[in-house]
């Protein structure tokens, strides 16, 4: 269905979401400039080094946390497209399914800086600084179906 | 077929269909409940559907930041208290009559056995504690449960866990899950959920079983859950609103592992930074605090109060040292005053305040200074958490908050002269 393509940012185990954006920034007046805060107390202004399409690999339990659909709201204001993890927290899964931030669960080793291609319906991942493939198991068909009606507002819109 | 969990079962009933550990099942919520920071978003989706909302489900609990901290929180908390307003929902809680969000939930009546219970904040798993199913969602589909009363679940296997003998003095349900996530990690039930059962868990008392519940989310658990027996009846019988079935597990349901504690070996536990999972005995630990933090959705009820008081009573808070005191609710409050608690907490030198979330997720009302350390009855020590990047948070129960509030350290009641 969908390729992403861009420059990948790599963190390990365990993101929560007072790291992708802390409660502070958690107001109204902030809604439409999220993407300013990602990662501000662990990264400092890695969000402006962020372009449109870059993907985030990171090791386990990416996303645990608080429920803030502010975290998968963030990243996607800052650019990223897609997060390649070993697993997520199931909030920030479901979360990202309804803000339409793509997840791919799978291990992959590619080094920050590298550029990589996602192919969701290839279900492939490509390391395009090695050449490197990886394999990934597609989401249940429920939960891709979810992903391509754009989320769980649009899926009740049309059910209407 | 084999028997049920208690997750199989409540996912059934409120599906309708035999739901399994895996199956993915939509299901009627009894409640759907937002707060001060998740309720906008959840809103504007809302109000994006053009659909009218199941207002009787609908729980407006505002708490993050409330009382209004500065201009931007008092902004978006009106937003709760207008669309409150424009679509008449009854179940708004207004500042004086609200509290922290899963407080309010138990003492208003929401939470009750057998319900399936979201909630746009992570510790909605709390009412598990009473044997409900409930889970914590996005702001997303909190909107579309007010809009259709539904939602999907992916039901979750289960990781049972077998209780015996009886805490000892000075430990509770918070050094058992500190315990139960440092054994099994943040990631260790990631989509799956915690049933507590055995003849420790009977002996349990409920608002034990609350904070124990109210942390299933630090260890990835969608849910955790004490079958309801007499205790959890005798706790609901004077808060609950409607009728509740009691839901518990059959003898042959199927679990994904077996888990054994016995509580009479537990001691007191304090997760270090800056993960949950950094679960050490206290007496292994050395460290100055500056602040002890008692309050929030995992320590802030009535007995929490109790505990700590009766140790700081006649005591002082160490010089250097603040303590702040922040009740979950205000029937907490009231139990406080009316059992002379505020009066033993401000005599010992600590600030007591009314409910709030306060400086539990750092908001406001105690946040840390670069290179701080609090020791907190809450329930994340992640980086920052509470504050500056650079400070830290200890994670311990009601009672070693209390004896390190008057050490100056992190420290047993027993170490109190």
């Amino acid at each position: 269905m969908t390729v992403y393509r861009g420059r990948v940012w790599r963190f390990g185990d365990h993101v929560d979401t007072d790291q992708i954006i802390p409660a502070e920034r958690l107001v109204s007046e902030n809604l439409d400039r999220l993407g300013d805060f990602a990662f501000e107390k662990v990264r400092p202004r890695i969000a402006e080094k962020m372009n449109e399409g870059d993907i985030i690999i990171a090791e386990r339990n990416f996303g645990c946390g608080s429920s803030r659909e502010h975290a998968p709201l963030a990243l996607m204001d800052a650019g990223i497209s897609c997060i390649v993890a070993e697993s997520f927290s199931r909030i920030f899964f479901r979360n990202s399914i309804n803000t339409g931030l793509a997840l791919v669960e799978c291990p992959v080793e590619i080094e920050e800086g590298s550029e990589a291609e996602v192919d969701t319906s290839a279900g492939t991942i490509r390391d395009l600084s090695t050449g490197k493939v990886y394999n990934f198991k597609k989401h249940p068909e429920f939960i891709q179906n979810l992903i391509e009606s754009g989320g769980l507002i649009e899926a009740i819109r049309r059910r209407k | 077929m084999k028997g049920k969990t208690v997750a199989e079962k409540i996912l059934s009933k409120k599906s309708g269909q035999d739901a399994r550990a895996g199956d993915i099942v939509e299901a009627e919520v009894d409640f759907v409940m937002v707060n001060d920071v998740t309720g906008p978003i959840a809103f504007r989706r809302f109000e994006s559907l053009g659909l009218p909302p199941k207002k009787e489900k609908i729980v407006l609990i505002p708490d993050h930041y409330v009382p209004n901290k500065d201009i931007a929180s008092a902004e978006q908390a009106k937003e709760m208290r207008e669309f409150a307003k424009r679509h008449c929902i009854e179940n708004y809680f207004e500042v004086g009559r609200s509290g922290v969000c899963h407080q309010i939930m138990i003492d208003e009546g929401f939470a009750a056995p057998g319900r399936l219970i979201v909630g746009a904040d992570s510790h909605t798993c709390t009412y598990g504690g009473l044997g409900a199913f409930s889970t914590g969602i996005g702001s997303t589909e909190a909107a579309a449960a007010f809009a259709t009363g539904r939602l999907w679940f992916k039901v979750p296997e289960t990781i049972r866990i077998e209780l015996t003998g009886k805490f000892r003095k000075d430990v509770g349900g918070k050094d058992l899950v500190i315990k139960l996530i440092t054994d099994m990690g943040v990631d260790g039930a990631i989509y799956q959920a915690w049933e507590f059962g055995g003849p420790g868990a009977d002996a349990m008392p409920v608002p034990d079983r609350l904070t124990i519940c109210n942390m299933a989310i630090e260890a990835g658990a969608k849910a955790g859950i004490f079958p309801c027996d007499s205790k959890t009846d005798d706790y609901v019988k004077d808060k609950v609103r409607g009728d509740y079935e009691a839901v518990v597990p059959d003898k042959d349901a199927r679990y994904v592992k077996v888990l054994r504690y016995d509580l009479s070996e537990l001691e007191p536990m304090v997760a270090c930074p800056h993960l949950p999972e950094n679960g050490r005995p206290v007496r292994e630990v050395d460290v100055a605090i500056d602040q002890a933090y008692l309050g929030s959705c995992t320590n802030g009820r009535i007995e929490d109060m109790r505990i700590a008081a009766e140790i700081i009573k006649g005591r002082k808070v160490a010089p250097g040292v603040r303590m702040i005191v922040v009740p979950a609710s205000p029937s907490v409050q009231r139990a406080m005053i009316d059992e002379g608690l505020m009066t033993v907490f401000m005599d010992a030198g600590a600030f007591v305040s009314g409910p709030t979330c306060g400086a539990c997720l750092g908001g406001y009302m105690g946040i840390l200074a670069e290179g701080e350390k609090a020791v907190s009855s809450t329930n994340r020590n992640f980086v920052g958490r509470m504050g500056h990047k650079g400070s830290e948070v200890y994670l311990a129960g009601p009672a070693v908050v209390a004896a390190s509030a008057v050490l100056g350290r992190i420290a047993v009641p027993e170490d109190l002269p």
